[in-house]
């Protein structure tokens, strides 16, 4: 036990900085939601429950059209698919003995920072470790959405204008560093933004819901992507 | 239709759990079927390629500062710069160029 609490600490230790990125972050997610029609135990709540940038930018969009509920899953469902990948990976990671309570409370700290911390361990992975970054890392993600719903009523338009774009920026450097490694993943990154305005402009499909145009494009492309340029062996690279 | 707010968060909160549990729950051994394991990896990129534009651009005051905020984002996360840096530029690029346009 005495070592699942050093982990533990370790994990709270090593969480500070992915709580003040998130803290930064989720103030611009704070102001999407208010934008939404949330308000700050609403947003704060589903900050708390989902830990999810896009997931979650892409829900709150949902809600503020007021598309159906089908619809909410089905972009959080598409938004966050990127954590079945990592949940498969980081089920590699534990030790077959860990119990079932344990991984059904490690499935909520799968976030990328979380994750990725996680991975560079040696050996098995200790779940205190996730547990204390996750607890420090939410506690940031949360009280930073919290605050971008009640500050951001009182702060001056050109300032939440500019804080709007955190999330943005924060997709970009997911997407990016990758997009450099691989002219494939480059190619589609620049293929989804153009057809994602295309289909911004063009008449018919302009009207469907964003998140809906959102889902047809990710399950087009990637599905073609995937017949073109499939995954190399066990690298999981193209 | 003009659902409960908390019935969106809840639909939420469940299917993200869903997808990060179930694969630690259920599946421990990885994925076997190409196709699949090829689909699911450019699945996030494509996403956030699709939510980032055109949004950007409608997301501050003006056009071109989300434009610049694009530019400035790829720039930074092209030469290596941490998500928490190249969050904060893509803000500051905004609130700097908002002064001209």
């Amino acid at each position: 036990m005495s070592g699942g609490k050093s982990w533990f600490l370790r994990g709270l230790r090593n969480g500070v900085p992915i709580m003040l990125g998130y803290l930064a972050v989720s103030f611009a997610l704070g102001i999407t939601a208010r934008n939404a029609g949330l308000n700050w135990l609403q947003a704060g709540l589903a900050s708390l429950l989902n830990n999810a940038s896009a997931g979650e930018y892409a829900g709150f969009k949902v809600i503020g059209e007021r598309s159906g509920l089908v619809e909410a899953a089905v972009m959080t469902l598409i938004a966050n698919a990127r954590y079945l990948l990592m949940s498969c990976a980081f089920s590699q990671k534990l030790a077959q003995s860990t119990s079932l309570s344990k991984r059904l409370l490690l499935g909520f700290t799968v976030t990328d920072e979380i994750f990725g911390c996680s991975m560079a361990v040696d050996g098995f992975l200790e779940p205190a470790y996730p547990y204390g970054m996750f607890a420090i890392a939410t506690a940031g993600w949360t009280s930073g959405t919290i605050l971008g719903v009640i500050v951001g009523n009182a702060l001056p338009p050109r300032l939440i204008s500019a804080l709007s774009v955190g999330l943005f920026g924060m997709f970009l450097a997911v997407i990016i560093p990758k997009a450099r490694q691989s002219r494939t993943v480059l190619v589609l990154v620049a293929l989804s933004m153009a057809l994602s305005w295309a289909c911004s402009v063009l008449p018919g499909i302009s009207s469907l819901s964003s998140g809906m145009r959102v889902i047809i494009l990710t399950v087009l492309l990637s599905a073609g992507a995937a017949v073109i340029r499939p995954v190399r062996g066990d690298t999981d690279e193209p | 239709m003009n659902h409960n707010i908390y019935l969106y968060i809840l639909v939420m909160a469940a299917v993200t759990f869903t997808i990060r549990a179930l694969p630690l729950t259920l599946i421990r051994k990885p994925i076997k079927n190409r196709f699949l394991r090829s689909f699911l990896f450019y699945v996030p990129y494509v996403t956030l390629a699709v939510m980032t534009f055109p949004d950007i651009l409608h997301a501050t005051g003006s056009v071109w500062s989300g434009l610049l905020a694009l530019l400035a984002g790829i720039a930074l996360a092209w030469s290596g710069q941490s998500l928490f840096v190249v969050a904060v530029a893509s803000c500051l690029t905004v609130f700097i160029s908002e002064f001209f346009f």
